[in-house]
C-alpha cells in the first residue's frame, strides 16, 4: 500500500554529532511493517527543493515510526530545525526489506556503517522475537558519532568499531568481524558501499545487504537509481535499488 | 467545464499527461491513481535495442530542479511493446510512445514496431536527449537532420508523429518549422537543458555522466518563452512541458501556445500531481472566465497578432 501523507512529528532531538532520531506518526505508520523499506521525505516548502530525501525506518512502536538521519546537506538540515507538531510529507513504506520472516532460531550477525546502522535496528527486533540469537557489529566515524549502542545491546551481544579508535575497536567492522570469528548462519548488513564490498569479500554465509542511490522518484518509475545485477543470475543486466531493493542479496548485485 | 483537446491521434479529455521518461509505463504510479483519469500517457523512450544507460549517479538535485543522465535506458522496443504495453491496455487513455535512438535506422525501427503493434495512439519522436553521446541531440540541433529524420519516420508510421524538440539550440523555431514541413503532426517541448553541478567537498561533477538534463521548475520561463515563440510560426499544435508544478502553470502554457500540458519532474515530489491539476482546472478556468481549454490556446499572442513579433504571416 503506497501512500503520501502528512506525517506529524512526535519527537525530534539529537542523539549523536550531526545525528538527529525524528519520531513521526500517521495512519501509514502501520503499514510499515518490513524492515529496511523507507520512507521518500518531502523537504523544505515550495518547489525550491525538488527531490524527496531517502530514509529508512529505524524503527516502529505502536503509531510512531522513527528515523535516524544524519546532517550533511539542505534536506537533513532542515529536518533537524523542525519543530514537535509539525507535519513531514513521505511516501511510504518503499522498497523491499530484509527478508527476515523464514529467519528463525539461528544465529545472525548484523553489520552497519554509520546511517546504515538505523534499519538494522527494526530488523534486529523483528528478529530476535522469531527466537534467533543476534550479534551486531556497528561502525563509526569517531565516539560521538556512536547511537543506539545500548538498544542493540539490549537484544544482543553488540561490538563497536570506530574509525579513530576512540572507542571500541580500531578499525572497520570487517576487522572486528575477522577477530571474532563469529559461528553465524546469516548475516544481513547496511552502510557505505565500500564497507559494504568489504563485509560480502569476508563472508562466506548467505547474506543480504541494503543499498543507497540518489533518487528521483524513489517508486520505480525513473530508472535514477540502478545498480548492476549478477549477470549469472539475471538476464535484465540492472536492478532499481528504490523498487526492486533497496535490499538485495549479497550475490544478486554487483558493487561499483 | 468541457477540458478536452482533440489533436493529431490523440482524443484528450483533459490537457494533462506525464511526460516521458518521468512516468516510467505507468506501473508504478497507477498505485496512486486510476490512470484513466489522465489525458493521455507518455511512455519512457523506446530504443532498438536493450540500453543499460549511464552509471550512477543519475540525478542530482539543484535549485528548483534537478539535473538527470539517465542515459535512455530502456529494454528496447520489442520488450516494451511485449511486457510493458499490455499492463496499460486495460485502461482507455492514449498512450503516446517517446521513440528515441543513434542512427536514422534505428529511429525507423523503432517507430515502425510501435505504429505496426496498433498499441500507442501517436509517437514521440525524441531528437532531444541531452544524455547519450551519439544521436538525439544531432538531430535535434540541425533542422536539415531533423527533417530528414521526421519525413523518414512519417513514411513508415501509421499513428501521427510528435517531434520533442531540444531548447538547446540557437533558435528553435527553425527547428519547428523544419520538422513541421517534413510532416510533423505535432510538436512536444521543451526537452532538458544541459547542465551540471560540481560537489564543491570532492571538487568532481555529481553525475558521473558529468553534465545532466535540467528539468523541473527551474526551466519554466524558457519552455514558456520557446512555445510562444514557436506556437505563433507553426500550424501543428504543441504539446508543452517544462517544470509545471501547478495549475496555474497549466493555464500558462495554455497561453503561450500549448495545446495539451505534460507534467516530468514534479511527479517525482507529488505522484498525485496529475490528477490534482486535473482537477483543479475546471474552477481556475472558470475564474479567468474561459469557457474552454481550446479558448486559452495561444492566447497571449493572438489577441495582439498584429503586434506579435514572431508572426509568420
Ligand atoms: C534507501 C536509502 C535509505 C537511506 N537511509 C538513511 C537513513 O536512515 N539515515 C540517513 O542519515 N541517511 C539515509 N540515506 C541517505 C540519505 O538519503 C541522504 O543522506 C540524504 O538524502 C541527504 O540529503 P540532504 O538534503 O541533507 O543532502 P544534500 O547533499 O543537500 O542532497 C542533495 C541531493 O542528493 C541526494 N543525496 C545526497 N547524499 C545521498 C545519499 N547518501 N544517498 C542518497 N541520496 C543522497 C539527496 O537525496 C538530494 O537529492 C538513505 C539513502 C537511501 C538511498
Ligand atoms: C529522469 C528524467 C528522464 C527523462 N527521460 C526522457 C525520455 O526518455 N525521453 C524524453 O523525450 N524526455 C525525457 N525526459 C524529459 C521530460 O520528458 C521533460 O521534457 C522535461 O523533464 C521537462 O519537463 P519537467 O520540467 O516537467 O520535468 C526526462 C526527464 C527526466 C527528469
Ligand atoms: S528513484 Fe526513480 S527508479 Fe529509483
Amino acid at each position: 500500500m503506497l501512500t503520501k501523507e502528512d506525517l506529524i512529528i512526535v519527537e525530534n532531538k539529537q542523539i549523536a554529532k550531526d545525528t538527529y532520531e525524528m519520531k513521526l506518526t500517521g495512519e501509514v505508520v502501520q503499514f510499515m511493517t518490513e524492515p529496511g523499506q523507507f520512507l521518500h521525505v518531502q523537504v523544505g516548502d515550495g518547489w525550491e527543493h525538488a527531490l524527496r530525501r531517502p530514509l529508512s525506518i529505524a524503527n516502529v512502536e505502536r503509531d510512531n515510526v522513527s528515523v535516524v538521519y544524519k546532517v550533511i546537506g539542505f534536506g537533513t538540515e532542515w529536518l533537524a530545525k523542525q519543530p514537535e507538531g509539525q507535519k513531514i510529507n513521505v511516501l511510504a513504506p518503499l522498497g523491499n526489506g530484509f527478508p527476515y520472516k523464514d529467519v528463525k532460531n539461528q544465529h545472525v550477525l548484523l553489520i552497519g556503517g554509520g546511517v546504515g546502522v538505523p534499519p538494522l535496528y527494526y530488523l534486529a527486533r523483528k528478529l530476535k522475537d522469531q527466537g534467533n540469537t543476534i550479534t551486531t557489529v556497528l561502525g563509526f566515524q569517531s565516539k560521538d558519532a556512536i547511537f543506539y549502542e545500548e538498544k542493540f545491546q539490549e537484544l544482543g551481544h553488540c561490538h563497536i568499531a570506530t574509525d579513530d579508535g576512540s572507542y571500541g575497536t580500531k578499525g572497520f567492522v570487517t576487522d572486528v568481524v575477522k577477530q571474532n570469528a563469529f559461528s553465524v548462519e546469516k548475516y544481513f548488513s547496511c552502510g557505505p558501499t565500500p564497507m559494504l564490498k568489504a563485509v560480502i569479500q569476508s563472508m562466506s554465509i548467505p547474506g543480504y545487504i541494503s543499498l543507497e542511490e540518489r533518487m528521483g522518484c524513489g517508486v520505480g518509475a525513473c530508472f535514477a537509481c540502478v545498480c548492476e545485477a549478477n549477470n549469472d543470475i539475471d538476464v535484465k543486466g540492472y536492478r532499481k535499488i528504490c523498487q526492486d531493493g533497496p535490499v538485495f542479496s549479497a550475490k544478486e548485485v554487483v558493487l561499483s | 467545464m468541457n477540458l478536452s483537446v482533440h489533436l493529431p491521434g490523440l482524443s484528450l479529455q483533459n490537457p494533462i499527461l506525464p511526460a516521458s521518461g518521468c512516468f516510467g509505463f505507468g506501473r508504478e504510479y497507477s498505485q496512486f491513481y486510476d490512470l484513466n483519469k489522465l489525458g493521455a500517457i507518455t511512455i519512457k523512450a523506446a530504443t532498438g535495442e536493450t540500453r543499460f544507460g549511464n552509471t550512477t549517479p543519475r540525478v542530482a538535485e539543484t535549485s528548483s530542479g534537478m539535473l538527470n543522465a539517465i542515459g535512455l535506458q530502456n529494454p528496447g522496443v520489442e520488450k516494451i511493446i511485449s511486457d510493458e504495453i499490455p499492463f496499460l491496455e486495460q485502461y482507455s487513455t492514449p498512450i503516446l510512445a517517446n521513440v528515441a535512438g543513434s542512427t536514422e535506422e534505428e529511429y525507423e525501427y523503432v517507430a515502425k514496431t510501435l505504429s505496426d503493434s496498433g498499441k500507442v495512439s501517436a509517437l514521440e519522436l525524441n531528437i532531444s536527449c541531452p544524455n547519450v553521446k551519439e544521436g538525439g541531440i544531432q538531430f535535434g540541433t540541425d533542422p536539415t537532420l531533423a527533417a530528414s529524420l521526421t519525413k523518414k519516420v512519417k513514411d513508415i508510421s501509421d499513428v501521427p508523429v510528435y517531434v520533442k524538440l531540444s531548447p538547446n539550440t540557437s533558435d528553435i523555431k527553425e527547428m519547428a518549422i523544419a520538422v513541421e514541413a517534413a510532416g510533423a503532426d505535432g510538436l512536444s517541448m521543451i526537452n532538458t537543458l544541459v547542465g551540471m553541478k560540481i560537489d564543491i567537498g570532492t571538487g568532481e561533477p555529481i553525475l558521473s555522466n558529468h553534465t545532466g538534463g535540467l528539468s523541473g521548475p527551474a526551466i519554466k520561463p524558457i519552455a514558456i518563452r520557446m512555445i510562444y515563440e514557436v506556437s505563433q510560426v507553426v500550424n501543428i499544435p504543441i504539446i508543452g512541458m517544462g517544470g509545471v508544478t501547478c495549475k496555474e502553470d497549466v493555464l500558462e502554457f495554455l497561453l503561450a501556445g500549448a495545446s495539451a500540458v505534460a507534467v516530468g519532474t514534479a511527479n517525482f515530489r507529488n505522484p498525485l500531481i496529475c490528477p490534482e491539476l486535473i482537477d483543479a482546472l475546471p474552477e481556475l478556468l472558470d475564474q479567468y472566465a474561459y469557457s474552454s481549454i481550446e479558448e486559452c490556446i495561444g492566447r497571449s499572442w493572438k489577441n495582439a497578432r498584429e503586434s506579435a513579433p514572431f508572426s509568420r504571416s
